[in-house]
């Protein structure tokens, strides 16, 4: 109870300053907090990087494993995200299987790395219809102040690249770097009045009306999308927020390794 | 998209589609109000070759009460697919996918419900997909909204929905099986036409900027059709009832205040 009069008084004070053109830590609208990408971050994974943006803090690291490919993609290795938003990253956060938020987080972080084709699944078969490689892509959240969808995207993205195949390991081969195609970044804004608003930081995600996941390519290319929470966006504020994805897009993927 | 490649030609020579259809076109729909007895309201929908109920249940106390909010109804959607629904059963239950679903058709649906109205309560809603084509979330919305109309829940308008999409290289509305597996991207909507609102919206695959802006028009597009045929189904219910009421009426009843 204490806490929805505290989000209504944040919301009046978040839109006060909203209306005077500043947001509550002095960013523009279309700015984004300082991002820090660290890779080569797990020695035990397979490729990690840990990616703090505001007082946002992500790990992701990648493992892999010899495994059976899905039967209508005999050809292909296999993807698969988890997402875990651990009790010590946010009060909001309670230990136990995944609820529906860190479900929808996971499965849109997915959706940019799989439609974004940021890994040639084609080339992870190692024989076709029997083994493949199985990847798994795990986000887990240590520090939470909002956009968890741009800083696991972005970490999701630094570790693939670093990524190496431990072929050797599994006696098939010799090691060798992930086959990478393109590079899916996302662009998380939300809606607070009529205002759109990137890199939301955790109060500004609390008093939102509507949130906006864009994920572009570097061909400029849109490969997913995600509209969340119970706020409506018009036709001409969606594109907008695709040419802010794709403007602040190719600005962060500069700052990705390789 | 499905990752899958195929044989099947999803576009002829002369522009028609698997089924027949032109790009612009949408598959048959039909939509029946008031189905169920038990339920406060229910809808009907074929779209296709889909196959879905919903039923609404309430405004009714909310549990667990730790949910309730002192100032609004919770809406809380249930999507949920029938093991025989699809060719390979599917394992009873939610999963991620389902999961995903029932977030963002409970948030499209909060949208236009009046919850102030209902404080602490819950008004519950039940999407089943009994036979499963491609377009189930968007059935199931379309369902869902006309269900909550049914029941008398006050709303600001209906939800309608369908989408649009890629297949064969070319934009179209209301993809089919087929063109889901095998085509280059989707894009579900959610749309409150009165207001010219985009409440429910995702994106999957691969799109230029303006294959984009093509598809989302002929989403809304499609809605606004979706609308015309829900209101209709509303609209035969209420006659339907008027009907009834004339037959069942005791002499002298209709007079006074009921």
């Amino acid at each position: 109870m204490s806490k929805d009069v505290m989000a209504e008084l944040k919301r009046d004070h978040i839109a006060k300053l909203l209306t005077k053109g500043t947001r509550s830590d002095g960013r523009g609208f279309e700015e984004m907090r300082p991002l820090k990408i660290t890779t080569d971050y797990i020695k035990s994974a397979e490729g990690s990087a840990r990616v703090q943006l505001g007082g946002t803090d992500v790990v992701v690291g990648v493992k892999l494993m010899v495994g059976e490919p899905f039967g209508d993609t005999p050809d292909k290795g296999v993807l698969t995200t988890n997402a875990e938003l651990i009790p010590m990253a946010s009060e909001t956060f309670e230990s136990g299987p995944p609820d529906k938020e860190s479900i929808e987080i996971s499965r849109v972080i997915d959706r940019g790395i799989r439609e974004g084709h940021a890994v040639d699944l084609s080339k992870l078969c190692i024989e076709k219809g029997k083994e493949v490689w199985i990847m798994f892509l795990d986000v887990h959240v240590v520090d939470y102040d909002g956009n968890l969808f741009d800083a696991a995207n972005i970490a999701a993205n630094a570790a693939l690249k670093t990524a190496v195949v431990p072929a050797k390991r599994a006696g098939k081969g010799e090691d060798f770097p992930l086959p990478l195609q393109h590079t899916p970044i996302s662009l998380t804004v939300v809606k607070i009045d009529d205002k759109i608003l990137v890199d939301p930081t955790h109060d500004e995600e609390r008093v939102a009306d509507a949130r906006l996941t864009v994920t572009t390519t570097e061909t400029g290319n849109l490969c997913a999308m995600q509209k969340g929470l119970v706020g409506s966006f018009s036709i001409e504020e969606v594109f907008k927020v695709i040419e802010m994805s794709r403007r602040l897009g190719a600005e962060t993927r500069l700052r990705l390794p390789g | 998209m499905g990752g899958m490649t195929t044989d099947i030609k999803l576009l002829d020579e002369n522009g028609r589609r698997v089924d027949g259809r032109t790009p612009e076109e949408m598959r048959p729909l039909r939509i029946e109000a008031g189905v169920l007895k038990r339920a406060d309201g229910s809808a009907y929908v074929e779209w296709g070759l889909n196959k879905v109920l919903a039923a609404v249940y309430g405004p009714r106390e909310c549990h667990p009460r730790h949910m309730q909010n002192p100032t609004r109804a919770l809406v809380q959607c249930k999507y949920n697919m029938a093991a025989f629904s699809v060719d390979d059963r599917k394992r009873p239950g939610p999963d991620r996918r389902s999961q995903e679903i029932s977030k963002i058709t409970s948030e499209a649906l909060t949208h236009v419900v009046f919850t102030e109205y209902f404080p602490r309560a819950s008004i519950d809603v039940y999407i089943e997909v009994l036979q499963a084509n491609a377009g189930t979330r968007c059935a199931g919305l379309t369902a869902a909204s006309v269900a909550l109309a049914d029941a008398g829940v006050p709303m600001r308008d209906l939800v309608a929905s369908c989408a649009a999409g890629k297949a064969a290289g070319t934009v179209m509305v209301d993809l089919g099986k087929e063109e889901d597996n095998f085509g280059e991207a989707d894009i579900p909507v959610g749309y409150v036409p009165r207001t010219k609102e985009i409440v429910l919206l995702q994106m999957d695959g691969d799109l230029t900027q303006d294959e984009y802006v093509k598809g989302l028009n002929m989403a809304i597009h499609g809605c606004e059709k979706v609308y015309e045929i829900q209101r209709d189904a509303l609209k035969r219910r209420y006659e339907a009832r008027a009907l009834d009421t004339d037959i069942a009426a005791p002499e002298g009843a209709g007079k006074g205040v009921a």
